[in-house]
C-alpha cells in the first residue's frame, strides 16, 4: 500500500512531470490558455496515460520473454497510437457528450511525449502491472493539476503589462519557471512522510 | 512553412535554413521538452544534440526514399514507425559508444521519437522533396536545435554550476583518456571563488531556471524580431499537432 501512495505522491506533486521532468510540455504551453480546455486536456492524458501504461505492461513481459526489449519504443508507440484512435472511434460512436468534450484532444496525444515518457518510465523502473497503473495514474494527475494550475495563472498574465519582447511565449515560460518553483516545496515530501 | 512557398532554395539555403531562419528551438518553438530536460549541462545537450541530428538525417532520408510508396492515409503512423526504428538504432549506438551520456539522457533518448521537430521536417519537407535535400534538411535543422540546446546549457551550467563543458571525456570516451591533453571541462566556480564572493546560481540548473532562461532567450529572439519588423515566436508544431487547436 505504502509502494502505490508515493508512486502517487512522486506522480502528483514531487517528480511533477510538466515541472520537473519536463514531459507534456508542448500541450502545458499550448492547451492552456482556457481553464476548460485545460482541464479537458488534463483529463483525457489522465485516462490515455493510465490505459496506455496497462495496455503496455504485457507488451513489455512479452517482449522481455522473447528476447526483443530493444523493440520497445516503436511497439510502445505504436500501442499508444492504435490505442487513442480505437478510443475516438468508441468515443465518437456510443458516447456522444463524452466525445464533444474530449474529442479534439484525442488527436493531439499520440505525440504527447508524456504518455510514451510513463510506458517507458514504467517499463524501465520495472514495475508491475498495479504499480504500473498507479505511476501512470499519478502522473496524469500530476499533468491534469499543472496544467489547471497554469490556465489560472495565465488568465492573470492576460490583464498585466508585458514588455513587448516578453509577450506570448516568453512571458509564458517564465510564468511556468514561477509555477514550477512552487513546486520545488514538495521536494523531500515523499521521504518527509517515510513513504519513499 | 517557408519551404512550401519558396519552391527553389538551393542545396545550400536548404542547409543553412534550419540555423537561424527557422530555429526549430527559437523560431518554431519545437522540441521544447527535450531542450528544457537536458540543458542542465552542456555535455549532456551535446549529446542529445548529436543524436537528435542522426536520427533527423536518417528519418528524412528513409521517409523520403517512401515517400511514392507510403500512402497518405496513414502517412503519420508509416513516419512514426520509421523514425522510432531509427531511435532505437541511435539509441543502440549511444549505449555502445558513449555509455555515460546514455545514463545522463535516460528517458529522454527514446523520447527522441515524439520530438516535434523530426515528425514535423518528415512531414513538412521529406515527403515532398528530393533524398539528397530532405538528408540536408535533417543536418541543417538538427544543427539549429544543436546550436539552441548549447547557448541554453552553457548559460545554465556556467550561471547554475560554474563549470564550462564539464565531465567532457564521457561525451568522447573512444579517444582515449588524454586524447586532448587531459582536458576535462572548465571549472569556472573554483575560480569566482577564489578572487571574489559569487557563487553559482544553483536555481538554473533547477527545472524552474530552465524555464526561465528559454523564456529570456526567447523574449531575445523576439526583440530581434521586432527590431527586423517581424512578429513575435509562436507556436508551430506542423505535424506534431500537439499545440494550437484548442480554438476549434
Amino acid at each position: 500500500m505504502k509502494t502505490y501512495i508515493a508512486l502517487l505522491v512522486m506522480g502528483i506533486l514531487t517528480s511533477n512531470f510538466v515541472l520537473a521532468r519536463f514531459l507534456g510540455i508542448c500541450p502545458f504551453l499550448g492547451v492552456s490558455r482556457k481553464q476548460d480546455t485545460a482541464v479537458g486536456m488534463g483529463l483525457a492524458v489522465t485516462g490515455v496515460m493510465t490505459l496506455a501504461a496497462a495496455i503496455a505492461h504485457p507488451f513489455n513481459v512479452l517482449l522481455g520473454k522473447i528476447g526483443l526489449e530493444y523493440l520497445q519504443t516503436t511497439v510502445f508507440i505504436l500501442i499508444i497510437a492504435s490505442l487513442v484512435q480505437i478510443l475516438e472511434i468508441i468515443i465518437k460512436r456510443f458516447i456522444k457528450s463524452l466525445y464533444s468534450a474530449f474529442g479534439i484532444f484525442l488527436p493531439l496525444i499520440t505525440t504527447n511525449c508524456a504518455v510514451l515518457g510513463i510506458v517507458i518510465i514504467n517499463a524501465q523502473s520495472g514495475y508491475n502491472f498495479p504499480q504500473s497503473v498507479v505511476s501512470s495514474l499519478g502522473a496524469g494527475l500530476g499533468f491534469l493539476l499543472a496544467i489547471f494550475m497554469f490556465s489560472v495563472v495565465r488568465s492573470k498574465i492576460n490583464e498585466a503589462h508585458v514588455p513587448p519582447s516578453f509577450r506570448g511565449m516568453p512571458i509564458t515560460l517564465v510564468a511556468a519557471s514561477i509555477v514550477s518553483l512552487s513546486f520545488m516545496g514538495f521536494t523531500g515530501i515523499a521521504q518527509g512522510l517515510g513513504l519513499a | 512553412m517557408a519551404n512550401e512557398n519558396t519552391p527553389k532554395v538551393g542545396a545550400l539555403g536548404t542547409l543553412t535554413n534550419g540555423f537561424v531562419k527557422e530555429n526549430p528551438v527559437l523560431r518554431l518553438v519545437l522540441g521544447t521538452c527535450p531542450t528544457l530536460a537536458v540543458s542542465t549541462s552542456m555535455v549532456s545537450a551535446i549529446g542529445m544534440g548529436i543524436a537528435t541530428i542522426m536520427v533527423l538525417i536518417l528519418s528524412n532520408t528513409i521517409i523520403s526514399l517512401f515517400k511514392r510508396i507510403i500512402p497518405s492515409k496513414v502517412r503519420i503512423p508509416a513516419y512514426i514507425v520509421v523514425i522510432s526504428s531509427m531511435v532505437t538504432v541511435v539509441s543502440m549506438l549511444v549505449k555502445a559508444f558513449v555509455p555515460v551520456i546514455y545514463e545522463a539522457l535516460g528517458v529522454y533518448l527514446p523520447l527522441i521519437t515524439v520530438n516535434c521537430i523530426i515528425l514535423g521536417r518528415a512531414e513538412s519537407f521529406a515527403s515532398k522533396n528530393s533524398v539528397i535535400l530532405s538528408a540536408l534538411d535533417g543536418l541543417g535543422m538538427g544543427i539549429g536545435f544543436l546550436a539552441a540546446l548549447f547557448s541554453i546549457s552553457f548559460l545554465r551550467e556556467f550561471v547554475g554550476s560554474g563549470t564550462l563543458l564539464n565531465n567532457f571525456t564521457s561525451l568522447v570516451p573512444f579517444l582515449g583518456e588524454n586524447a586532448l591533453g587531459g582536458f576535462n571541462g572548465l571549472d569556472v566556480a573554483s575560480f569566482f571563488a577564489q578572487n571574489t564572493n559569487l557563487e553559482p546560481v544553483k536555481l538554473l540548473i533547477l527545472p524552474a531556471g530552465g524555464f526561465l532562461i528559454y523564456g529570456f532567450i526567447m523574449a531575445l529572439v523576439n526583440r530581434m524580431n521586432h527590431k527586423k519588423g517581424k512578429p513575435s515566436v509562436t507556436m508551430g508544431c506542423e505535424g506534431c499537432n500537439a499545440c494550437e487547436k484548442e480554438a476549434k
